[in-house]
């Protein structure tokens, strides 16, 4: 597809007359500037800024004008070993939610491929949880991990699992209580984008592989992956991205507890600056944040190009 | 594709599992949300309630203001649709019909921004907007929805203005219609539906926001559904399930509502948009 129409660009444009381009230029300048001018004010701008805030001490409730403090925010927050606690295990809820996420997601749009009944149904269904407010999947969550009136420890009881447990509140059990609500709350997004590159993968070629005797794993080895691999990695470096950088779902799941365990990047960083004010410091991590995201997608991306593909 | 039949049965257990895994806590949710206190503090909870009552939802309503924040909410998100699209479209345009510089530099902004974390977002934004006396207030929250529902727009509606064919507009140029006389009759039309699809997205992503949302609104009239819903629970972490799971089960009823009309386009824009680039 995209071929064509790259094909039919040049043939389009010739007919034209030549005077015409300027005048379209500068008309082109005026239909972009409604949605550029609040981008750069409301976007760009504060991102700007905010990298600026963290050389400052910059305060909630200051009067005293704001002072440029040069590194130190940094190198406070080199010794804070809360706060590489927190990063550690944002790094982990990143990687632990990630992967499942795309192995499930990959499986479902597989599945989704197939002629099979009921996929309108599942198609339906598997969009829900993007159609959903964060704080209501979280607080969906609490309630199936609730200690008595939820669902999960009434089944582990029925199944005769032991009496279950206060999931959200155990020191070992938050964590992973939490990824799994992450891996549920990602998978709509990452499998319709699945699905848009299984539906772009050559059919033929799948059918011609089939007729040669290759087995579904391999025809998925050899036609189906290399069609889908851009696709692939564009969604899981977007999801890791998002992962790394959520809040709703924690906030309302465990508020970062319990004693810290499931306290994300972003929670530590919104009670730095808006639970004590201290607006350069929380910068400073949102920098560090950002710092760490960068390295993560170079990795991705050197991935990508080793692999040769282009798109 | 031949798929054997022991093949075919493993497909439909899968797909079974997989519906049980994405819908079982949304009809817990719905089952929660209609049980009697008693039930609810039973041991062995049922999926159907035994003596289902309406009594969580007045409770609801009379713990926490939810009506303003309905308002409010649907103010945010009316807002922010019909603003979001309007900035869109005409940048949407140009970044479908013609490849400038410009139009490249927007789409690799929308991409970087992504990166970033809303952290270092949020505290110049909320600085900028107290100095211009925005805070807690409805036209601030907006404005803040507008500029980060752009991204997405603009996606989708590039995908959209790509569909209508290119050689429509260059008939009616021939047959002297001028360039605002072939947008108005000839495009916008054919735009309709993903207009609409768009406007409705950015409606679901601002009812739906919460981070924005609890930074910038203070004053409990004020706030928006998800931001009053996190009130259920109290400090100690400790919720009274059923009311909770009656505000959040109305709180998802128009999201739900508005994807079910969009599911189709959603997918369908993505798949435009991910064949463009």
């Amino acid at each position: 597809m995209t071929s064509v129409t790259e094909a039919e660009r040049p043939a389009a444009r010739a007919p034209r007359p030549g005077g015409d381009g300027r005048v379209t230029d500068r008309g082109a300048w005026f239909l972009v500037l409604p949605a550029l001018i609040p981008i750069l004010i409301l976007s760009v701008g504060p991102l700007l800024y905010g990298i600026l805030l963290s050389f400052t001490d910059a305060q909630s409730g200051r009067t005293e004008a704001t002072r440029w403090i040069g590194g130190l925010n940094f190198q406070d927050l080199l010794h804070d070993t809360l706060f590489w606690e927190s990063f550690r295990i944002g790094l982990v809820w990143a990687v632990a939610v990630t992967v499942p996420q795309f192995l499930l997601a990959l499986g479902l749009a597989l599945l989704l491929n197939q002629d099979l009944r009921l996929r309108w149904l599942a198609r339906a269904l598997a969009i829900v949880p993007w159609a959903m407010p964060e704080v209501v999947v979280g607080v969906m969550w609490r309630l199936v991990y609730a200690p008595d009136a939820g669902i999960l420890n009434e089944t582990l009881r029925d199944l005769g699992l032991g009496d279950g447990r206060d999931w959200l509140s155990g020191l070992g059990t938050a964590l992973p209580a939490v990824v799994v609500v992450g891996v549920w709350a990602g998978m709509p997004t990452t499998t319709v984008a699945l699905l848009a590159g299984l539906q772009n993968t050559p059919r033929e070629l799948h059918e011609a592989a089939a007729v040669d005797g290759a087995g579904a794993w391999r025809r998925f080895r050899t036609v189906t992956w290399p069609a889908l691999r851009p696709v692939a990695l564009s969604i899981t470096a977007l999801n890791l991205i998002w992962n790394f950088n959520s809040f709703a779902l924690v906030y309302v799941l465990t508020s970062g507890g319990p004693g810290g365990r499931t306290r994300l990047p972003m929670l530590f960083a919104y009670e730095e600056a808006f639970r004590y004010g201290q607006f350069g410091y929380a910068a400073a991590m949102g920098c560090v944040m950002v710092a760490a995201v960068s390295v993560l997608l170079a990795v991705l991306l050197a991935g990508r190009l080793r692999g040769g593909d282009t798109a | 594709m031949r798929t054997s039949r022991t093949g075919r049965a493993g497909q439909y257990a899968a797909l079974l599992a997989y519906l049980v895994f994405l819908a079982f806590p949304f009809l817990w949710l719905v089952s929660t949300a209609f049980k009697p206190p008693r039930e609810l503090a039973s041991l062995h909870p049922t999926w159907i309630p035994e003596d289902p009552t309406l009594a969580n939802f007045r409770q609801a309503f009379d713990e926490q203001p939810l009506l303003d924040a309905a308002l409010n909410s649907l103010a945010a998100a009316l807002g922010t649709a019909v603003i979001a699209v309007l900035l869109a479209t005409p940048m949407a345009y140009v970044m479908a019909r013609r490849r400038t510089r410009l139009a490249r530099a927007a789409i690799g902004w929308v991409v970087v921004s992504q990166a970033f974390p809303l952290v270092l977002v949020i505290i110049p934004l909320f600085l900028v907007l107290r100095n211009l006396r925005l805070i807690d207030s409805m036209t601030g929250l907006v404005m803040v929805y507008v500029v980060w529902a752009l991204p997405f727009a603009l996606w989708m509606l590039v995908g959209y203005v790509r569909a209508v064919p290119r050689e429509l507009e260059e008939a009616a140029a021939v047959d002297g219609a001028g360039r605002l006389r072939t947008l108005v009759s000839v495009t916008a039309p054919l735009l309709a539906p993903g207009l609409v699809a768009t406007a409705l997205f950015a409606f679901v992503t601002a009812w739906n926001e919460f981070f924005f949302a609890l930074v910038l609104l203070k004053t409990p009239e004020k706030q928006t559904l998800p931001v009053v819903l996190t009130h259920f629970i109290g400090a100690e972490g400790v919720a009274d399930l059923g009311p909770l799971a009656a505000a959040a089960f109305l709180a998802t009823l128009p999201s739900l509502v508005v994807f079910a009309l969009i599911q189709r386009r959603i997918t369908g824009g993505m798949l435009t948009g991910a064949v463009k680039s």
